[in-house]
């Protein structure tokens, strides 16, 4: 099973230039999203065949905080102007959306919210998601962000064969 | 397979907190759309009487369906899971707003003693939580599970979607030609999942089967092809024969883009000549609550043996010729399906039956 992670600190743009750089739409993202695509990036950026549409392969994104650093920078807008392309990532589920987006991954998308990082949960809901016949490979992102600047990010790129 | 039933449901709706009462209102053509100030602009919604609180609505309607189903909520066989998209947020300023938070308040007053798990996937939210408990069950995690989908409608909510221009100014149309938007609403809606098993099998819903799948198009419009909606009604509908099918009661939220999609969807699945209904007019778009309410609503009127009416409909303004009605029909079959999407581009279909084996 890959296993990926970013440390908190790590400046994400600099690190988008470094190991992506032709994807623009990463720069729309919020904290949450960017986190969820560089660590997709890290993990099926070697993928053969890597951008023809799937449904095979579900993603499924774990927190505790959920969207709330993004849910700030919008409240911090609803007095003058409530910014549309902020409160798109108001959900915690979009950051599935973006990484189904750039890898063209039909298949599953979930978002779950924990009390707490638990490695034996989440994989508990990993292999459940399993049950869905029709995905054999999954990407697993436990990211969390109290705010822009804190974080908690690891990523599993897991197969069926390996749970 | 191991067959997962329903046996108990609870509510908290503007149109009443039984799911007999909510029947009966919305056979009788009620909604509770009405105009409401904003913040600043005024807004269509189904709101909830003031004062309200996300975790005590939230435990009233996993109470009533724990008292319906007649489990412990207890025991280290139950399970909890609970759908919503912004739980607590109108009181980011002040408080711990996570889901989480509120999780692990709710389950607890209910007397849970498992962790809780949210599920938080956009508009499908509900429906997605109902898969994770059919899937809890069938691993054998637990025996039975609580799942409890609730939304409540704040300034964010309300100025984020006035923001997106998605909020219609009068009761939402959905399939209508003439539609032009969604309206919020706020319920509480729970089911208890059990193992179908250890229950008799004639008077049993049954969760057979159900599928999410991405349109890996765009973040907050739906796909033109109704790929995820589609592929998410292809994985289900092997569980079924058709002429059993009642009727699919699809999200239908009104806005332009949304209806459209699924009707694209249902054509390419096949599904033409299958009534189709959607619920938004009654009690506007619940979101985090939507799949749980719309399912709970759909068994009972399936049980009264009609296809309820889709309010706000009048002439079709849809590309494929789906079969929407504003009266009600008399329902043929045993079984229906729930479909939702929502943002993120995800969509999900869920493949309920009555009784026994197929």
């Amino acid at each position: 099973m890959k296993e990926v992670s970013i440390p908190c600190g790590v400046d994400l743009t600099q690190l988008y230039r470094q190991e992506v750089g032709d994807y623009p739409k990463f720069f729309k993202m919020d904290v949450l999203s960017r986190l969820g695509f560089l660590l997709t990036e890290r993990l099926v950026g070697s993928d053969e065949n890597r951008f023809q549409p799937r449904e095979d392969r579900a993603v499924l994104v774990f927190s505790r905080e959920g969207c709330v650093a993004n849910d700030r920078n919008y409240v911090a807008t609803m007095k003058d102007f409530p910014s549309p392309s902020l409160f798109v990532y108001t959900l915690p589920n979009i950051v599935a959306g973006e990484i189904a987006i750039r890898n063209k991954y039909a298949g599953e998308t979930s978002a779950f919210v924990l009390e707490k990082y638990d490695e034996k949960a989440i994989f508990e809901l990993v292999r459940q998601a399993f049950q869905d016949p029709v995905t054999q490979s999954a990407v697993v992102i436990w990211a969390d962000c109290p705010s822009d600047t804190e974080w908690d990010a690891r990523g599993w790129l897991v197969n069926r064969e390996e749970l | 397979m191991m067959r997962v039933g329903i046996i108990g449901t609870g509510l908290v709706t503007p149109l009443g907190n039984t799911p007999a009462g909510v029947l009966a209102a919305v056979r009788e053509g009620k909604s509770a759309l009405a105009l409401h100030p904003g913040f600043p602009e005024p807004y269509f919604a189904s709101l909830l009487p003031r004062p309200v609180s996300f975790e005590e609505v939230s435990l009233q309607a996993a109470r009533a369906a724990v008292q319906s189903a007649g489990i412990d909520a207890s025991a280290p066989a139950t399970g909890f899971v609970l759908s919503s998209i912004k739980g607590d947020i109108e009181h980011i300023d002040k408080v711990d707003v996570s889901l989480a938070y509120s999780a692990g308040n709710i389950a607890r007053a209910l007397g849970v003693s498992t962790p809780p798990v949210v599920v938080s996937n956009a508009c499908i939210s509900g429906l997605a939580a109902l898969v994770q408990g059919m899937r809890m069950i069938r691993s054998g995690q637990y025996k039975q599970v609580i799942v409890v989908g609730t939304e409540l409608q704040s300034s964010f909510i309300v100025t984020g979607f006035q923001s997106l221009k998605a909020l219609s100014v009068e009761p939402c149309k959905p399939f209508d030609a003439n539609r032009i938007g969604l309206n919020l609403g706020e319920a509480s809606a729970a089911i208890v999942l059990t193992c179908h098993s250890e229950r008799s099998e004639e008077s049993v819903w049954e969760l057979v089967e159900g599928a999410i799948r991405n349109d890996a198009n765009h973040i907050s419009g739906p796909s033109r092809t109704g790929e995820g909606s589609y592929n998410a009604l292809r994985a289900v509908l092997p569980f079924v024969d058709k002429k059993d099918l009642a009727f699919v009661n699809v999200h239908g939220t009104a806005t332009v883009y949304n209806d459209e999609m699924e009707a694209i969807a249902l054509s390419r699945a096949g599904l033409l000549d299958v009534p189709v209904n959607a619920l938004k007019g009654y009690f506007g778009h619940t979101m985090g609550a939507a799949g749980i309410l719309e399912s709970i609503l759909s068994m009972e009127a399936l049980e009264a043996g009609v296809v309820l009416p889709t309010r706000g409909f009048s002439e079709l303004g849809v590309s494929a010729p789906v079969q929407v009605s504003a009266q009600e029909r008399e329902a043929h079959g045993k079984a229906f399906i729930k479909l939702l999407s929502g943002f993120g581009g995800v969509n999900g279909a869920l493949l309920f039956r009555k009784g026994g084996a197929q």
